[in-house]
């Protein structure tokens, strides 16, 4: 009998604090806050470096989109460019013939032409080992770019997509010689990218997900349609690719074959490499080490900036991974420990409240 | 009508008959135990129940219904659960984590992707009995890969049962748990509510004995003896070829 009403007065409690913790799980912490201001404060900091801060946060963008396959889904692809390609040269083409005139609307649709396509070619890298996906995504944004160099009527070949002209954005903002309202927009977009994913990986549908990564066979025995889940995500992140493409035709005024090229989606990889996969940030600082240190190599040595490149890159591989996975393993282990000490104390606070939180 | 039944199933692979006309009927509630020597096709028979394999040929009925053709996710939403003889464990999520998962998935949530986990009480609320009905409570926001084994079997079993199964099969619980942990599992197990039918795939004599009211033997992939624990344990077939086998041993 004793037990009995042991049990009945502490399942609530319990309820209670196995909600607050799910919902902790999804919670800003101190550092990402600090991560955003300083990204938004970089508008001010930097009026000078706007060209580069723009570059960077599209290949931020493009990075979040294969971190959302990779880091979440465990799908590896070497053909994130078809989806980036495929938008860039959709929001050229409605921008010079005038079809849609709102940049952020033509934004909106090429990132929907991409998820369009990324749904229908998702089919294809289901199957397979991650070899067969490597050179399946490959392909796909191989066949892509020869596509758009054989019709050169419509996509103006190897010259590039000319004569494109980006309207103001909701018919104000123009995009200025000094690249500043077009930073302004690349970031404001990546914020809203981001904290899509962001919702999106802290949902249910992102913990099936990290299921099916884990392990596909038992996420099936407990009833995940785990074929669905892929093609979902897989979507989603064309998407997103295409949202990252959509914004260098709108920022550049100009699209070329180069949007479908291997190197573009090769440079995701080690930007991931760099900054590491699963946490959502990783495309985001990868994005940034990766564009300042190209950008720092070529004024150093403007030849021959790619060697330093790839060394740097070895370097990382090889030697300081295990090392940096160290750090990020040291840091996570302290907030683990911050957020246990803050458990500990909330805990005979959520027991005196019982009913009230239970509430909520 | 059995609860779960199969009719003539066959599997072949190559030349290779793992399991040949199985005509295995489980009745609504029982405790039904599945038992052979090792490689009589127990584990192939779970999972051709299961969807992970395809019959050669064959029928597989759960409540009257024909699911031979169901997917293992689908089989899993008609009320058919298992565990693995080898822990498959979401090993980088808590046992939270993990059982949150599988309640929302069985809610219809769990496609949800604007929502946060754990902002419906209904789910929080189940995730609490069965984090409770299977003693994780103090390890509950552990990842599952530092659990002690004891715990992972625990959760193994767990897993299934927040898919609320009408059918649980159950290959091989108590495989590989210490001593010392044995009893906090087989006391889960005994518990199991009594409307849950449970099929147990086990080379554990003692703990078939004990739990079972029903076996069936499995032998070079035929159903060789079906009957009450009694029956079979006199049986002298089973005794010369599954029970003699392990005195031998």
């Amino acid at each position: 009998m004793d037990t009995t009403t042991a049990t009945a007065s502490q399942t609530p409690v319990l309820a209670a604090d196995v909600a607050a913790y799910l919902k902790r799980r999804g919670r800003w912490s101190p550092l990402e806050i600090a991560f955003w201001i300083f990204a938004f404060a970089s508008i001010w900091l930097f009026p000078d470096k706007y060209l580069i801060l723009k570059d960077t946060a599209i290949l931020a963008l493009f990075a979040l989109s294969l971190d959302l396959i990779l880091g979440y889904a465990g799908i590896i692809s070497l053909g994130q460019a078809a989806f980036f390609g495929v938008a860039g040269y959709f929001s050229g083409l409605v921008a010079k013939y005038g079809i849609i005139d709102e940049p952020i609307i033509a934004l909106v649709c090429s990132g929907l032409v991409a998820a369009a396509f990324g749904f229908v070619t998702s089919f294809l890298v289901l199957r397979g080992s991650d070899l067969t996906r490597l050179m399946v995504t490959l392909g796909v944004s191989l066949m892509l770019g020869e596509i758009a160099n054989r019709y050169a009527n419509i996509t103006g070949g190897a010259d590039g997509l000319q004569g494109v002209d980006i309207a103001p954005i909701l018919g104000r903002w123009n995009f200025d010689l000094y690249g500043h309202n077009g930073y302004v927009y690349c970031l404001i977009v990546l914020f809203v990218c981001f904290v899509i994913a962001r919702r999106i990986v802290y949902s249910p549908f992102g913990l099936s997900l990290r299921a099916v990564k884990g392990n596909a066979l038992r996420a099936a025995a407990i009833g995940i349609p785990v074929k669905w889940r892929l093609v979902a995500i897989y979507t989603i992140a064309a998407g997103f690719a295409g949202i990252a493409g959509g914004l260098l035709t709108q920022t550049t005024a100009f699209c070329s074959l180069d949007v479908f090229s291997l190197d573009r989606s090769a440079d995701l990889l080690l930007v991931l490499i760099i900054g590491g996969t699963g946490y959502l940030y990783g495309g985001l600082i990868g994005a940034v080490i990766y564009k300042f240190l190209q950008d720092w190599l070529a004024t150093l040595t403007p030849q021959y900036w790619q060697f330093w490149i790839g060394l740097v890159l070895v370097v990382i591989v090889l030697v300081g991974r295990e090392r940096v996975e160290g750090w990020i393993a040291a840091a996570r282990g302290s907030l683990v420990r911050l957020g246990g000490r803050a458990w500990t104390r909330i805990r005979p606070r959520s027991a005196a409240l019982g009913g009230a939180i239970d509430g909520s | 009508m059995p609860i779960l039944e199969t009719i003539g199933l066959e599997k072949r692979f190559g030349g290779i008959l793992a399991a040949q006309n199985v005509n295995l009927a489980v009745e609504k509630g029982a405790r039904h135990a599945l038992i052979g020597p090792n490689g009589a096709g127990k584990t192939t028979v779970i999972n051709l129940l299961t969807g992970v394999l395809k019959p050669t040929a064959g029928r597989i009925m759960l409540e009257g219904r024909d699911i031979t053709d169901a997917a293992p996710h689908q089989r899993v939403r008609l009320g058919m659960a298992r565990t693995f003889q080898i822990n498959q464990l979401f090993l980088d999520l808590t046992p939270l984590e993990s059982i949150g998962l599988v309640v929302s998935e069985r809610l219809g949530t769990g496609a949800d992707w604007w929502r946060v986990v754990g902002s419906k009480s209904v789910v929080t609320d189940e995730i609490v009995e069965v984090v409770e009905r299977f003693r994780l409570t103090d390890v509950m926001h552990e990842r599952a890969a530092t659990l002690p084994y004891g715990k992972q079997r625990l959760l193994e079993i767990a897993l299934a049962f927040a898919c609320r199964p009408r059918v649980l099969l159950l290959d091989e619980p108590a495989a590989g748990v210490p001593e010392a942990e044995r009893h906090e599992l087989l006391a889960t197990i005994e518990a199991l509510p009594a409307e849950v039918t449970v099929l147990l795939i086990e080379h554990d004599m003692d703990l078939v004995f004990s739990f079972a009211d029903r076996i069936s033997v499995l032998v070079n992939g035929t159903l060789f003896v079906d009957g009450a624990p009694e029956d079979v344990a006199r049986d002298p077939r089973v005794k010369a070829v599954y029970l003699g086998e392990e005195l031998d041993a």
